[in-house]
């Protein structure tokens, strides 16, 4: 019976010291020793009605993984993690826990809770360091299913599919997969090695991933379903269409959208030229707009590119910030400034076309809106001006049309996005979507969890084809 | 792996690579592009497709060497591979009840005026065109074009070929002859495009550009190549990258073309052996 720990703070996280990792691209938190590990888990106190378990969007055993990581059994623990998440590296570094899992922990209730995100990150880190086993094949079924988009939700859901004996092939528009796991969130956050591993797991499981393949220009889901001899297709393309703010300026150079930024830095390692080909222009001072993970990304890396000054502005204040809280109070020990209650009206330019500042005006809270958050509203007469080299524009993104435009009969909503039912089945026959494309930009869990749940209905309509 | 199948060197610096991509080449179509990337490392440069072979599973590209990418792609011969080489991209162009258009290339634009005048040939459509480079050495494609046109006119900026003076003039004469046309295309340098549009703006006459902007995925993704286009935001490689000439807004182009020319400079210095001196 292992000891139990009554502290009520969380075995604090090793991490890189913030003033030598802003200066580089290496990941920021550690992770967890055995010790920190053993010590953490002998907290959870094993509820008999795990609240934690009800947070978690696929239902991770928590209490039971956590009692195996608390006995040393570490294998035990990576095991049950397994059943329900594929990918706990990733989700233990970037999953929002404090909204999910953490935020029902009974000990939340008179401190902090359990670090469930840090002991499911140091159970797979603990199973990367032995070395993954290659699965068992599962004799095959003789059915194809093509998989579109290698993010999460793609990635997840082949992998499911080729356990279950299906051959699968995964298309990918970039020259590398992972989706935004591999373009979007940076290295100092999440090292690419282990997206890497899990892609190329999902290879070893017999899943074939063909890159290059912009689907819609080069095939189309009909062509799959009609030509190409697939009997069932899930499209998992994501939410990448980057959105602009319309406000004048913003095709000054200097100027980039979030998803270009940070595609230069992390897909196209723009932090090696010249010794990589893509550069990436950083000024002096530099502006991200928004208050997301993808702000805070945007800013971090814009720093370790060796920006001097780096501002967040952000329309609502802090509270109200969808970031993870370990992203900001990481930015702010950085060295981050946050410019809160602030919204950009305008870009300015010198005359070659460079910005050199931004105009904002200040903002504060009004009623609340359809969100529930508390809508910002101009303060008049309050604009200033912000002398910058550099703004991106991290505001949120929209559904990309390319592969639905060239999908019949594919319904979508209001938004743009695809309307599926619970298991992820389109109005399209043999066609199923998940990940951001049905619920627009939101979590890997989330993405993850939608790729399992249409694997499983695939998997039934094809048993009965 | 793409595996470049023949290498012709159409000038010094301009160069006509046949890959071998036959995905690429059952759905290309004219006005369509690539992206390719040379190896690990390199970066994703757009390149039109001057022509397509779907029996062969084919596609021509054609490129002058001006920065690091380019010329590191020209040192390349038949037999060699590329590491990326994805398509096809941006919207196809079409000419549904056209009887006589002028198409206009300048310099390496022949290269994808190309495609579009032999679609409009294929479509029994008049073809008048106008091809033009700085001198005889830069000019391309010459024969090719002739084969699609009913009447062709080649200027060269020194006059060691053809008539002298740039391809804008040769339009000027046509439009104050009178001449009618359903539709013309310039192709070419930004300031070409942006002229060019000038002069068949009174005429009322459509005009189509194909445009050039810096871009990353090719795919709508990043924004890096966004135009502004009867004021509002395009995206090149989805929207376009044919757009109406008369509604570019062609100094924004040119400016955003300028965002890397430092470290364009770097990059080339150090790839031809020279080392850096910009930060000196
Ligand atoms: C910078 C950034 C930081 C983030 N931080 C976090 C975080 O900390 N925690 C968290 O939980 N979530 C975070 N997110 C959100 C999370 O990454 C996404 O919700 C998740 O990746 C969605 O997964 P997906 O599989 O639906 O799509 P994506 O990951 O977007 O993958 C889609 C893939 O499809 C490909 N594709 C698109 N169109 C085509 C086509 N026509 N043909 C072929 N392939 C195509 C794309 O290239 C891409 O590889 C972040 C997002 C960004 C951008
Ligand atoms: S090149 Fe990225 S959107 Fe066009």
């Amino acid at each position: 019976m292992p000891s139990i720990n009554r502290s009520k703070t969380k075995t604090p996280m090793p991490s890189q010291d913030p003033k030598e990792r802003r200066k580089n691209f290496n990941e920021v938190a550690l992770g967890y020793t055995t010790e920190d590990a053993i010590n953490e888990a002998q907290r959870c106190l094993n509820c008999k009605k795990p609240s934690c378990m009800e947070g978690c969007p696929v239902h991770v055993k928590i209490p039971n993984f956590i009692k195996h990581i608390a006995e040393g059994d570490f294998e035990g623990a990576i095991k049950v993690i397994k059943e329900t998440n594929s990918l706990p590296a990733i989700c233990g570094r970037v999953c929002p826990q404090e909204e999910q899992c953490e935020q029902r922990c009974v000990l939340a209730k008179r401190g902090e809770p359990v670090g469930i995100g840090r002991l499911e990150r140091f159970a797979a880190d603990w199973e990367r360091n032995q070395g993954i086993k290659t699965p068992e094949k599962t004799s095959s079924r003789n059915k194809k299913v093509a998989i579109i988009g290698s993010g999460p939700a793609g990635l997840t859901c082949a992998g499911d599919l080729a356990k279950l004996g299906y051959e699968v092939t995964v298309f990918e528009a970039f020259h590398e997969p992972g989706g935004v796991l591999i373009y979007g969130i940076p290295e100092f956050r999440l090292p690419k090695a282990i997206v890497k591993q899990e892609v190329e797991f999902i290879k070893k499981l017999g899943v074939e991933v063909k890159t290059n393949m912009v689907m819609g220009q080069v095939l189309t889901v009909d062509d799959l379903l009609e030509k190409e001899g697939y009997d069932a297709v899930f499209i998992g393309t994501g939410a990448g269409l980057p959105k602009f703010l319309n406000i004048p300026g913003e095709n000054y150079l200097g100027v980039y959208s979030a998803n270009e930024f940070l595609t230069r830095i992390n897909l196209m390692k723009a932090y090696n030229f010249p010794e990589t080909d893509t550069p990436v222009k950083v000024g002096k001072r530099v502006a991200v707009v928004g208050g997301g993970n993808v702000a805070m990304d945007a800013a971090r890396s814009a720093l370790r590119m060796g920006a001097e000054e780096v501002y967040i502005i952000y329309r609502r204040s802090e509270e109200e910030m969808p970031a993870r809280k370990e992203e900001v109070e990481h930015a702010k020990e950085e060295g981050i400034i946050f410019k809160f209650l602030t919204n950009p009206v305008r870009i300015i330019g010198d005359e070659n076309g460079w910005v050199k500042g931004i105009e904002c005006i200040q903002m504060e809270l009004g009623e609340p809106d359809a969100s529930g958050r508390r809508r910002p509203v101009p303060i008049k007469d309050s604009e200033f001006i912000l002398d910058m080299d550099t703004v991106i524009i991290a505001i949120g993104t929209g559904p990309n049309p390319l592969l639905i435009k060239a999908t019949e009969g594919i319904k979508l909503n209001k938004y743009g996005y695809i309307e599926t039912d619970e298991n992820g089945k389109t109005s399209k026959e043999g066609v199923w979507a998940g990940g951001d494309i049905v619920t627009g930009a939101a979590t890997v869990i989330l993405a993850m969890g939608a790729g399992k749940k249409a694997a499983q209905s695939i998997h039934e309509y094809l048993q009965n084809k | 792996m793409f595996k470049i199948l023949e290498r012709k060197d159409l000038a010094p610096s301009i160069k006509q690579f046949v890959i071998d991509a036959p995905l690429v080449a059952k759905k290309a179509q004219p006005g369509q592009f690539v992206i390719l990337r040379i190896k690990e490392g390199g970066e994703r440069i757009p390149l039109t497709i001057a022509d397509f072979d779907r029996e062969k599973g084919t596609i021509t590209i054609v490129f002058q060497e001006v920065g690091k990418t380019t010329k590191e792609l020209g040192t390349l011969k038949a037999g060699d591979y590329l590491a990326d080489f994805v398509g096809p991209l941006g919207e196809p162009v079409d000419f549904p009840n056209h009887k006589k258009v002028l198409g206009i290339g300048g310099g390496l634009g022949v290269a994808p005026l190309y495609p579009k005048l032999k679609l409009l040939k294929q479509k029994g459509i008049e073809v008048t065109s106008i091809i033009g480079a700085r001198n005889a050495d830069l000019l391309i494609m010459e024969d090719e074009v002739r084969a699609v046109s009913d009447r062709m006119f080649v200027c060269t900026d020194d006059g060691s070929k053809g008539r002298h003076g740039f391809v804008t003039v040769v339009l000027k004469e046509l439009l104050e002859q009178g001449e009618k046309f359903d539709e013309i295309i310039i192709i070419g340098p930004p300031v070409l495009m942006k002229i060019g549009a000038e002069i068949t703006k009174p005429y009322g006459i459509p005009t189509m550009v194909s445009l050039n902007p810096i871009m990353v995925d090719g795919t709508g993704m990043c924004g890096c190549c966004r135009v502004t286009v009867g004021g509002e935001i395009k995206f090149a490689c989805v929207d376009g990258p044919a757009f109406d000439g008369h509604k570019v807004d062609f100094d924004e182009l040119i400016k955003r073309l300028q965002t890397y020319r430092e470290e364009e400079k770097m990059a080339l210095a150090r790839h031809e052996g020279g080392s850096c001196k910009c930060h000196q």
